[in-house]
């Protein structure tokens, strides 16, 4: 009779400290991370390679409608626009298409994507400091709203549309103090300065723009919704002003976005869920600072979110695997995952949960967790206590669903593959790894260059 | 290399050293090595009652044993003989 042999794993050793208590505990992982929406780790790595990234359609689902619930039952007229900056890999755009986003874009590239999607040009929000005079003409004849930026590009659409004699729908982005540190005045127009009003006594004597609402993004990860409530109170003075002064409606408020998700931040005190506000504290202090302002009943404006990272990231694993396991000269345990700063940009920003895919014993280690790359800045985690892992194990990183996608480089290695779970439990690839050819098809080799001899 | 005779070690990986009063914890795969190595055993037989007794390789074995031993190193848990 055979018998089954024991589970094996690296052995360890960790001394045991006295008097170095720490309250939160060293442990991060309790139990093993096997499965996605009901899919096996293991099959979806065997299927799709390592490292690949997961998207969850059901999170982004219930992630999104609970937004919208949040604000929706706060206040009568909310419109959501899908951030693409955050993900802009076509199916994840056109699941919160499908939920009724519209689409938010900062380039003609990401426009390009909005528009080869199917949304309506009239149900684009361009944002963004380059919009060149023909990626306005582009969004003109589309219809779509232009979140100008700064008086170059006011100066440059009025010229065009005077020339087309065309009306835009224009916004302009308001920055502003809302007293959060650093303040995010290097976009679109100040307010306390009265260069936001400037700017919209220039639009309002332009004969072919239309005014037609204001717009503002207060920074990123906000952890204060109090500063959202300033936010609020100075879009809404510049909108009732508008009113007063030149009896024009502003038919919207856009609040950007900033929301954080549940992320740990390098350098945190406390994890990131311990941490942030729910997305209902945001949404009572804006529309009670809106429904509180005084605007009329008919004039209450819609209220524009471009929210994005709060509504992704948590759809967002990155599998990966244990390359090899090496000990530093200081005795510190270092991990080399196939996976590093590359395709995980948000490593250098969060300290991102890694929970092993396979069962691991009580015993854990604090170690480094280093990428692939040949490069020393290659650090995923730079303290983390995991269970030993072993070569080939198998790890799973939590909430990397935003920014990751988009920032990520070609840089040493290639990028893998991007899959999705639908809310069926079935997979799909929604975007293919890159091959060498990939990268070097756009290359042109000169006739002089294309022999050597060694 | 030797581990010290003097180290107190419990079924479930807790070792004591009298010496200095050090204590530690290991994982049951470290247990059972500093077990074998208590009882006098050299690489060659640890190797085969470790790969007889987990899932594992005797190379892959010899690579963590190595680095195992080079942690007992640190913490003054082994002297060469």
């Amino acid at each position: 009779m055979k018998t089954e042999k024991l589970k094996y794993e690296r052995p360890a050793i960790r001394k045991m400290n006295t008097g170095l208590m720490n309250k939160f505990g060293t442990r991060t992982e309790y139990a093993p991370f096997t499965h996605i929406d009901g899919v096996s780790v293991k099959e979806l790595i065997n299927k799709y390679g390592s490292p690949c990234f997961v998207i969850s359609e059901r999170t982004i689902r219930k992630t999104y409608q609970n937004a919208v619930r949040a604000f929706k039952t706060r206040y009568p007229k909310v419109q959501f626009a899908w951030s693409y900056k955050t993900n802009y890999i076509d199916a994840v755009c056109n699941v919160f298409h499908q939920e009724g986003s519209w689409a938010e874009v900062v380039s003609i590239f990401e426009y390009t994507k909005a528009i080869e999607n199917g949304v309506p040009g009239n149900k684009i929000i361009f944002n963004g400091p380059e919009k060149t005079k023909a990626d306005l003409k582009v969004a003109l004849e589309n219809n779509s709203y232009i979140h100008v930026d700064h008086f170059d590009e006011l100066y440059d659409l009025i010229e065009l549309t005077q020339e087309l004699k065309k009306t835009a729908k224009v916004a302009i982005r308001v920055n502003m103090d809302t007293g959060v540190y650093p303040m995010w005045d290097r976009f679109g127009f100040n307010y306390e300065s009265g260069q936001a009003w400037n700017a919209i006594n220039k639009i309002m004597a332009s004969e072919y723009l239309e005014m037609v609402g204001l717009h503002c993004h207060i920074g990123t990860f906000m952890l204060d919704p109090n500063a959202y409530a300033v936010a609020a109170s100075k879009l809404s003075d510049l909108a009732v002003n508008i009113k007063y002064v030149f009896n024009k409606t502003i038919q919207y408020l856009d609040l950007g976005g900033g929301f954080p998700s549940a992320n740990t931040l390098r350098g945190a005190y406390l994890p990131g869920p311990d941490m942030i506000p729910s997305i209902d504290e945001f949404a009572e202090v804006i529309t009670n600072t809106i429904l509180n302002y005084g605007y009329k009943k008919e004039d209450l404006p819609l209220l524009i979110l471009e929210t994005g990272r709060a509504m992704i990231d948590d759809a967002g694993y990155l599998l990966g695997s244990v390359i090899a396991n090496k000990r530093l000269s200081d005795g510190r345990r270092a991990t080399i995952m196939d996976f590093g700063v590359n395709i995980l940009f948000t490593a250098f920003w969060y300290e991102h949960k890694i929970t092993p895919a396979q069962e691991f014993s009580s015993h854990t280690e604090d170690m480094v967790i280093y990428g692939p790359l040949c490069m020393n800045i290659d650090v995923v985690r730079s303290s983390v206590t995991l269970p030993a892992l072993n070569r080939g194990d198998h790890v799973v990183v939590h909430k990397v669903g935003a920014y990751n996608m988009t920032q990520w480089m070609q840089f040493i290695a290639m990028r893998p593959k991007v899959t999705l779970i639908d809310t069926n439990g079935n997979s799909h690839i929604i975007r293919e790894n890159e091959t060498v050819k990939t990268i070097t098809e756009p290359e042109r080799m000169p006739d002089h260059l294309k022999t050597f001899n060694l | 290399m030797k581990i010290n005779s003097n180290l107190a070690v419990s079924d479930s990986g807790f070792i004591f050293n009298p010496s200095n009063g050090d204590s530690f914890s290991t994982n049951a795969v470290g247990a059972d090595i500093i077990r074998l190595m208590k009882e006098g055993k050299k690489l060659t037989e640890i190797k085969k009652e470790m790969s007889a007794k987990y899932d594992v390789e005797p190379g892959a074995f010899e690579k963590d044993y190595e680095d195992f031993i080079s942690q007992l190193q640190d913490h003054f848990l082994v002297s060469h003989v």
